[in-house]
């Protein structure tokens, strides 16, 4: 017993990766045929456990490539390399609405690596397995700088890549959740673009005043990085997610002050009243609340709002007016937002104003609301707190089947990168520079 | 104004070289283009015996650049390294793939960047580079300079520069201090339940607790003790000090997360001498296998250390000086005695050996002792366990790969400071330290993790 346990030898490479970067787990010395299975596990932030896990068989050599061999079950089938890490769930029993964010980047994501003789699906703290590694997945590549920002009343985070720069810079919006969530901006400077999350719903300025911001506070960050010795100021981006894609929308095309390179919107749209303050989008959607339709399991769907996509163009962003690439990232599943809509309606209007150029959609069948960096699991439907002055806890769906939805998460992370490196970094024209490359 | 975060890695290496931000930027822009080129280390965290991928990228087609690399020791001594590149039509250069023209190391080289550091110009003389705290990673600068520079990289701003961490201590690795029944070490164990083959890990007679390369074993599935040495005069007599390394052994062994018949000796220098006295004459443990780099089998039977380097000293008039006063140790015991009283009996040697041996060593003659050695286990009918590897213009310190070469370095002998030449070229040495540790790795895992029974072939 002892002696075949010795032999499993386990190994992950890279043991201390980025959070978008791939690792191959490789299980070596076990008899040909020997059925096993691989099992990953991670406490988060907020102290649950999730799990994930699947089943192999060794080759005749007695190793098993999870980057190459098919699982025959568990959390995921077929051959996924990193399904150890998207597939992961909460453990059984655990409370539900779960949705795992990393609030605190300073510090790897510790995820648990073993290997199990033969094929289990459950039950695995009370066995012992053969082997065991621990895998360090981190937000911030090493001397990436992380300066928090408070002047001109922002509640903001500034990532600087390593490096004297000076850098393209970026102001990362996420949605309608608020808070300063800080992941994907590390994530962007590690890439080498100076990115800063930026909190605008509840940001210390909106606790204190009850007021939510407007223009002057988007611009006042926009300022920050533009000023900044080591940003160039001729090539700032704006990335926005859900609600934060409606910020976008408005401050590429609307304001006198921010002037961007290129703009990404993910799972959000261009409809809101434009004239008015940013808050009065927020109202809008209220206005149709009563367009909320729920799933047979009580789950809030919010896609309804906005639909139908008004022609009245008072009522959306004239995207015809937009001088830089725009690249959109919707899923066909998104239950929360109509983006795939949306999209559409902006790739008409674009077309009819002959700026249709500039546009690039990825859209991704089956994936849903929240299209995240990779490698991290996502959530068909989890708890929300709504941003109001009385907050309620509901379980939002936000759609998407998990395998098509992980799916979208990497290809459209990879070509977001690829979008902002060629307008951030390539060429001296914005719009000149191809999005051919996707 | 911007806080700054604290500690930031970043200003301890660039205080006093960034210029303020404004000229420095006016400066620059006037030279160069508006967007400066992306340099990426991959992985950017890695063990110290893994490979990366240096490329940089957005450069101007053709353009000449220098590669730097450039780490602060633990002693608060500056390294570096640097090659000289012309980047392709598509304005990139990657390490891996392209050719250095000039600098410390030349050719295709993807971890030239490390294995060529050399303490910087003005430097201390004699350093060597070893890590220390284990704990964490040792942190490398690479960065980019326009043009082929040579030197005063300090004084120069580069176009893009990143950092890398390497890490002898993989993450779950477990580190455990051992002060037990006398003996000192450091043990760690791999992540898991185990249990693992074990690993009695010895160092050279410089003498202090180095635990780094005990972490890198652990980091490959080895329980690893680094065993610290007794003071000379510690022990009081020759069986006690054999006895200290029996039972530093046993508490390899006897660990509840460590299979008993899988523990393994691991010794350089001085350390893989008591390596192979171990392997012969211990009636006590049975080590499975036996690694023994720039070793020897020079030990007068029943000699403790202390009578061991007196009798080294009663050759000292063979000692040797080069050209800059470095002392070459390498003819103190040439010839190899014929008189067996002078030698280990590794006839009498049951497990796999494993000799790794730099034919260019000028501390010890290695290379000649494993000729006998083999001769002498032949004679016993021992010489099926004996597995020999020589590297020409090597060295004495054969290191785990990519560390520095040092081809001669500050030594304490008898209370006082020398320079003893351990003899290698750069180049062939840092090859002969990426090929043997591979080839160590290999013997490990087939002795100490294959299913077979070795003895089960006789």
């Amino acid at each position: 017993m002892d002696r075949k346990r010795c032999c499993v030898k386990l190994s992950v490479h890279p043991s201390r990766g980025l959070m978008d970067e791939k690792f191959t787990v490789l299980v070596q010395n076990v008899l040909p045929g020997f059925q096993l299975t691989v099992y990953a596990f991670y406490k988060c932030e907020g102290g649950y456990s999730w799990e994930a896990f699947a089943h192999y068989t060794a080759s005749a050599t007695g190793a098993v490539n999870v980057s190459e061999d098919p699982s025959r079950g568990g959390t995921y089938s077929g051959v996924e390399p990193m399904g150890l890490m998207w597939s992961l769930r909460p453990v059984p029993g655990s409370k539900s609405g779960l949705r795992m964010r990393k609030m605190n980047v300073q510090t790897p994501m510790e995820v648990t690596i073993s290997v199990y003789q033969g094929h289990l699906t459950e039950g695995f703290v009370d066995q012992v397995p053969l082997a065991a590694v621990v895998v360090e997945r981190w937000y911030m590549a090493p001397g990436v700088r992380r300066i928090p920002i408070t002047e001109g009343g922002l509640t903001a985070t500034l990532f600087l890549p390593s490096g004297p720069g000076p850098f393209p810079g970026l102001l990362d919006l996420w949605g309608g959740g608020g808070k300063l969530v800080e992941y994907r901006a590390a994530l962007l400077a590690s890439h080498g673009i100076a990115a800063m999350a930026l909190d605008y719903l509840t940001p210390q300025i909106t606790k204190e005043t009850g007021k939510m911001v407007d223009y002057e506070y988007f611009e006042a960050a926009y300022r920050v990085l533009e000023q900044h010795p080591q940003i160039l100021g001729s090539r700032i981006a704006m990335l926005g997610l859900s609600f934060g894609t409606s910020v976008t929308l408005r401050m590429a095309v609307y304001s006198q002050v921010i002037k961007l390179r290129c703009a990404v919107c993910i799972s959000g749209s261009h409809v809101q009243p434009i004239d008015g303050s940013v808050a009065q989008i927020m109202t809008s959607f209220n206005d149709n609340a009563d367009k909320t339709r729920f799933n047979e399991e009580q789950h809030v769907i919010w896609r309804d709002l906005l639909m139908p996509i008004p022609t009245d163009a008072s009522l959306k962003v004239d995207v015809g007016r937009l001088r830089c690439p725009l690249l959109l990232v919707v899923g066909e599943d998104d239950q929360n937002w109509p983006s795939y809509e949306s999209a559409m309606d902006m790739k008409e209007m674009m077309q009819r104003a002959g700026n249709e150029h500039l546009l690039t959609v990825l859209s991704y069948p089956n994936a849903g609301h929240l299209i995240e960096p990779p490698f991290t699991p996502s959530a068909r439907a989890s708890a929300f707190k709504t941003i109001s002055n009385t907050p309620q806890t509901v379980m939002v769906l936000w759609g998407g089947e998990p395998v098509a939805h992980s799916v979208a998460q990497e290809d459209s992370w990879r070509k977001t990168l690829v979008f902002l490196r060629v307008n951030l970094y390539g060429g001296s024209q914005p719009g000149a520079a191809a999005s051919s490359h996707l | 104004m911007l806080r700054h975060a604290r500690g930031s890695l970043w200003s301890v290496y660039f205080k006093t070289r960034v210029p303020d931000h404004r000229t420095g930027l006016r400066r620059w822009s006037s030279m160069h283009r508006a967007v400066p080129p992306v340099i990426s280390v991959t992985p950017s965290r890695a063990l110290v015996d893994e490979t990366f991928r240096v490329a940089v990228q957005n450069l101007p087609p053709g353009s000449p650049v220098t590669l730097h690399s450039l780490h602060r020791s633990e002693d608060e001594d500056l390294w570096e390294a640097f090659g000289h590149y012309v980047s392709d039509s598509r304005g990139t250069v990657s390490v891996a793939d392209d050719f250095s023209f000039g600098g410390t190391y030349t050719g295709k080289e993807a971890m030239g960047l490390l294995w060529s550091m050399s303490p910087v110009p003005g430097s201390r003389e004699g350093l060597r580079l070893r890590k220390k705290n284990v704990c964490i990673p040792q942190l490398v600068n690479i960065s980019v300079y326009g043009g082929h520079v040579e030197e005063g990289f300090g004084e120069r701003l580069p176009l893009a520069s990143t950092l890398t961490e390497r890490w002898h201590l993989g993450p779950g690795v477990r580190r455990i201090e051992i002060s037990e029944r006398g003996v000192r070490g450091t043990l760690f164990i791999p992540p898991g339940p185990g249990p693992f083959p074990g690993m009695l890990d010895m160092w050279g007679g410089g003498g202090g607790l180095l635990e780094y390369r005990s972490a890198l074993l652990a980091s490959h599935g080895y329980a690893s003790l680094a065993l610290e040495y007794f003071t000379a005069g510690e022990l009081k007599s020759a069986d006690k000090e054999f006895s200290y390394f029996e039972t530093a052994f046993n508490i390899v062994r006897e660990h509840p997360q460590v299979i008993p018949d899988r523990v393994g000796l691991f010794g350089l220098s001085l350390g893989s001498l008591m390596a192979s006295y171990l392997a012969a004459e211990s009636s006590v443990i049975e080590p499975r296998c036996c690694v023994c780099v720039s070793g020897g089998h020079l030990y007068p039977r029943g000699a403790n250390l202390q009578q061991l380097f007196r009798a080294y000293s009663s050759h000292s008039h063979k000692l040797r000086v080069d050209e800059h006063n470095r002392e070459i140790w390498r003819s103190i015991n040439l010839p190899i005695p014929e008189d067996l009283s002078q030698k280990l009996d590794v006839g009498k040697i049951n497990c796999p050996m494993l000799l790794v041996n730099g034919i260019d060593d000028q501390n010890w003659p290695t290379v000649e002792c494993a000729e006998d050695m083999a001769h002498m286990m032949r004679a016993a009918g021992k010489e099926h366990l004996l597995t020999r590897i020589e590297y020409p213009d090597a060295g004495h310190l054969i290191e785990p790969p990519y560390s520095p070469h040092s081809r001669a370095t500050k030594f304490i002998k008898d209370g006082v400071t020398v320079i003893l030449l351990w003899g290698g070229q750069t180049k062939p040495h840092a090859d002969a330290q990426e090929d043997s540790w591979r080839n160590i790795l290999a013997f490990l895992q087939k002795h100490l993790y294959c299913t077979q029974n070795p003895k089960a072939k006789m």
